[in-house]
């Protein structure tokens, strides 16, 4: 157990590969209860939460989920999040590492007409992902549970506990992600975990968490994307919605791209035994031209792989680098584009 | 924690059996533990010279790199190659299958200085507080 965001968490159960393995086969639970949750309401929810992101808001349709990022004026991200559009208002589930800080920044900015309550204390949220994520909540959920396209929620009763839906996710697989009120959490889980016996469910720890994502190119928060980048660097353009009225950062990233990136966040795999870690020089030539933000081993790829930002002349999917840690000899990589993992169930 | 009481330790947490001269090396238990799934382990080659308290080679855990200490000075006299395909080897018998060089000790005086099982108990114990 380790002490992460200020809650104490478990980096693994029986061990990352193990657990890696699992969701990408079957299926695996995920205690995420560290996440924020954050509550919008009023007459002017809609118009808040649209200054405030990135992404356009207003074609959000009750029962849809977007993807999106919070942005300081000079175009780095605060954070990134999902944003669920409720029926009487709008849900941010934001990084546990962030919910203070997001909190700040979001009651400094909200206009009069809007009521923004943090409910991150009082939410447990479980996923379940894997391929055989349908087979868990099935059996114990009341609801259109199983219908829901990706990226969509509803309401649902699971295990006889009301609950929020959502077909979500940070692993490339199929799953859901279950929120609940906090005291009702365990009996959720329990229900969950006996219901996944037949698909030998297993409860998945951060370290499987962090391989799961890096697979599929998902960023997180503090390595891959923070206050210094914006999402034009991160490859997260198509989460920023330029024609957009006005949101905070806007004119900056306008003013981006326009003049061009000077540097974008790339993905890169290791050739032969040799596994990037965060940190690590990326260069071309015995020249730095970048460094790695995030770096593992994935079990699924059997391979190291990585990301990091480069200069944007070098940028390009299949240049060859060479990833050099400190103190160790360098090793080749190559610029991919995409996903490292392809085969994920992710509807 | 298993630490078997005939072998000899570092405070890098490396075992060493001892035959005569020759220094049967690998990562304790503990090592391991905390390591978690290990990916790749790199070795040096048989006749390479090793220096007492200087990396000999590294090993890759799926989330962390951690250098491999020799305990004592002399020439890599066998290297387990079994490790290359199978790295996993050290997790699950980290004092038998996992064993990684056999070093042939170019100065015994250095093999005093190897902790007893009871003061490498004694230092994981600390450590794990």
């Amino acid at each position: 157990m380790v002490e992460f965001a200020g809650w104490w968490m478990p980096v693994q159960f029986r061990g990352i590969l193990e657990e890696h393995r699992r969701v990408r086969s079957t299926v695996g639970i995920f205690d995420v209860s560290h996440m924020g949750e954050f509550e919008v309401r009023g007459p002017n929810a809609l118009r808040a939460v649209n200054r405030w992101v990135t992404n356009d808001v207003e074609k959000l349709e009750v029962g849809g989920v977007l993807y999106t990022a919070l942005c300081y004026e000079h175009g780095g991200i605060v954070d990134d999040l999902l944003v669920y559009r409720l029926e009487d208002g709008y849900l941010l589930v934001v990084n546990a590492a962030n919910e203070h800080k997001d909190l700040e920044w979001l009651r400094g900015q909200a206009p009069p007409g809007v009521d923004l309550v943090n409910a991150t204390e009082r939410t447990t949220l479980i996923a379940v992902q894997g391929p055989k994520t349908e087979a868990v909540l099935g059996p114990v959920a009341r609801g259109p549970v199983l219908d829901l396209g990706f990226y969509r929620w509803c309401r649902a009763e699971v295990a006889g506990v009301p609950a929020l839906v959502s077909r979500t996710g940070y692993t490339g697989e199929d799953g859901f992600e279950v929120y609940v009120d906090w005291d009702r959490g365990p009996e959720v889980w329990d229900a969950l975990m006996e219901a996944g016996r037949g698909v030998d469910i297993e409860p998945i720890g951060l370290g499987a968490r962090d391989t799961l994502r890096l697979e599929v190119r998902y960023c997180l928060y503090g390595n891959d994307i923070d206050q210094t980048t914006s999402p034009l660097e991160a490859g997260l353009g198509w989460a920023v919605s330029l024609e957009k009225e006005e949101f905070m950062g806007k004119e900056a990233l306008v003013r981006q791209k326009a003049e061009g990136l000077e540097r974008r966040l790339v993905g890169f795999e290791v050739e032969g035994r040799g596994i990037p870690r965060p940190g690590y020089e990326i260069q071309v030539n015995g020249r730095k031209v970048g460094s790695v933000t995030s770096g593992t081993f994935g079990p699924s790829v059997g391979k190291g792989i990585g990301m990091g930002y480069v200069e944007r002349g070098v940028s390009s999917p299949g240049r060859q680098v060479a990833v050099v840690g400190r103190g160790r000899g360098g090793m080749a990589a190559e610029i991919v584009r995409g996903p490292f993992y392809k085969q994920g169930s992710r509807k | 924690m298993n630490i078997p009481k005939e072998l000899k330790y570092t405070k890098e947490h490396e075992w060493v059996a001892l035959d005569g001269k020759m220094a049967k090396v690998g990562i304790t238990d503990y090592a391991q533990s905390q390591l978690g799934d290990i990916v790749y382990v790199e070795l040096p080659t048989v006749g390479a010279e090793v220096t007492s308290m200087e990396p000999f080679g590294s090993i890759e855990a799926v989330k962390a790199v951690s250098d491999l200490f020799a305990p004592i000075s002399g020439v890599v006299k066998e290297v387990n190659a079994a490790l290359a395909d199978n790295p996993e080897l050290v997790n699950q018998s980290p004092y038998g299958e996992g064993w990684m060089i056999v070093v042939e000790a170019a100065n015994p005086e250095e093999l005093d200085g190897l902790m007893s099982a009871e003061a490498y108990e004694q230092l994981v114990e600390s450590e794990a507080k």
